[in-house]
């Protein structure tokens, strides 16, 4: 898997052709968005300019220190952005922050100990910033999904309540579908795979000039992978946000 | 004592719903009434701690509810809210998920009989039932905790008035075959007046009158 190839500046700024297209459709057909592309497209730039130096340095200095400061970072900022998509759970921050730190570290946790990949920057870095990227997506469509199953089934939850059920008993039912939709996205695009779409792993392997077999097998590693710190983290941020919905008498708060 | 009340008060936002309410509900049947926005529903969860009041003390049975475990309170004190929302499944399995909660043995067909159903109700599934059926299976449902005390949302507002006679003559037969309490929400003064022998009247979040129910609502 040792393959290395080399972009030049003038290939990326080439490939800015497809954004203008992209801005002139949306010009075109008034759909309102060059300027949402255009910060997209800075973002982008900017953003992973920085991570790629920020990388650079890290496999330089080849120290687990700074990958966990790295992916500690990562796991603040996504909790952040998740949280902006869960508008609707009171204290989204700490479960979301949580179910990424312990998603990522009992992943990338696992992979090193099955002996999958070294304990090394060059692996733990992208590993874990996909690992942690798809838990955040993952866990904002959970927590995003609870809020709006517990703000449409408030009678339901205060009648199982009202039974002297727990709060965990009266929220099980929407905690449940919760999980499923934060998880069943990335199940789905596992099924499609290699049908339907090429993963970015098994593309980026293949334009750098790896054996297809290689990159299959990387991809495989890496859904996999994807696969359990997805359901680790849709988990944990529902198992930890629910409560939030909650007081400590077992009655459902009051959130208006 | 049933229920005691002293200086209890509720706000939802800058809105008082109930504003230092002092009263005691006796044992038996009483009624809860008066017009809407006049904190009805929102006192009888006080009741049984679905809510608490931000200031005041609600005590049942002589102790302050806080004392009481809450959960225990709940199978003991049922309330039965003013839409049906019963649990996805059959009407057997939402009676032996209640009867379960309050480590009880279940009679899936005395319960149902106690409600007006049919034992044939029990493996029907919940989402197919009539409004008025679900409710009946809302009732058989606390019934299955065995409670001492039934607190009752608004038991018939939903229904038409064959169906809501129908349930009036369950309560009274309920009354009749059980040791247990109603205390019964209603707008409706006439079914106050046919269902309780006691009412507590609330207008604007305050008590307007107490006592038996004709003193109480004349």
């Amino acid at each position: 898997m040792n393959t290395s190839i080399h972009v030049s500046v003038g290939q990326v700024a080439a490939s800015l052709a497809l954004v203008a297209l992209a801005a002139a459709i949306s010009f075109w057909r008034k759909t309102d968005l060059e300027r949402d592309i255009a910060v997209a497209t800075v973002r982008s730039i900017v953003q992973l300019t920085a991570i790629g130096y920020a990388i650079k340095l890290i496999f330089e200095a080849d120290t687990l220190l700074l990958v966990v400061a790295l992916l500690s970072a990562m796991a603040l900022f996504g909790a952040l952005t998740a949280r902006s998509r869960a508008k609707k759970v009171p204290g989204a921050f700490w479960p979301l922050l949580i179910a990424l730190a312990v998603a990522g570290a009992t992943t990338l946790g696992l992979v090193v100990a099955l002996g999958i990949f070294e304990a090394t920057p060059r692996y733990l870095v992208p590993v874990g910033g996909m690992v942690i990227g798809n838990a955040m997506t993952a866990s904002a469509v959970a927590l995003n999904r609870l809020g709006d199953e517990v703000a449409a089934s408030r009678s339901e939850i205060e009648a199982t309540l009202a039974l002297g059920a727990t709060a965990r008993q009266a929220a099980a039912p929407f905690v449940r579908r919760a999980l499923r939709s934060g998880t069943i996205a990335l199940v789905d695009s596992t099924k499609t795979t290699g049908l339907i779409f090429f993963p970015g792993t098994m593309v980026g392997m293949l334009l750098a000039g790896a054996e297809p077999t290689d990159a299959v097998r990387l991809q495989l590693i890496l859904l996999y992978a994807l696969l359990g710190s997805v359901a680790i983290a849709a988990l944990v941020a529902t198992g930890l946000a629910y409560r939030n919905f909650f007081t400590q008498a077992q009655q459902l708060r009051d959130l208006h | 004592m049933l229920f005691e009340l002293r200086d209890v008060s509720l706000r939802r936002g800058e809105r008082r719903v109930l504003d230092s309410l002092a009263t005691a509900i006796p044992a038996g049947a009483a009624a809860i009434v008066g017009p809407s926005g006049s904190g009805k529903s929102t006192l009888l969860r006080l009741l049984n701690r679905l809510a608490d009041p931000d200031s005041g003390t609600v005590s049942y049975r002589g102790r302050p509810l806080v004392e009481y475990d809450p959960l225990a309170l709940r199978r003991e004190v049922s309330l039965v809210p003013q839409l049906p929302a019963l649990l996805e499944g059959t009407v057997e399995s939402n009676l032996r998920y209640a009867a379960d909660l309050a480590g009880r043995g279940l009679d899936a067909e005395r319960c149902l009989r106690l409600a007006g159903l049919e034992p044939g109700f029990a493996e029907r599934d919940v989402a197919k039932l009539s409004v008025g059926e679900q409710q009946r299976a809302m009732l058989a449902r606390a019934l299955a905790q065995q409670p001492r005390v039934l607190l009752l949302d608004e038991p018939t507002s939903a229904l038409d008035h064959a169906t809501r006679d129908a349930i009036e003559a369950t309560l009274v037969e309920l009354r009749r075959a059980l040791d247990i309490s109603l205390v019964l929400v209603s707008h409706d003064l006439e079914q106050a007046r046919r269902l309780a022998s006691w009412a507590l009247r609330l207008d604007g979040g305050c008590v307007a009158a107490c006592g038996p129910l004709e003193e109480a609502l004349s």
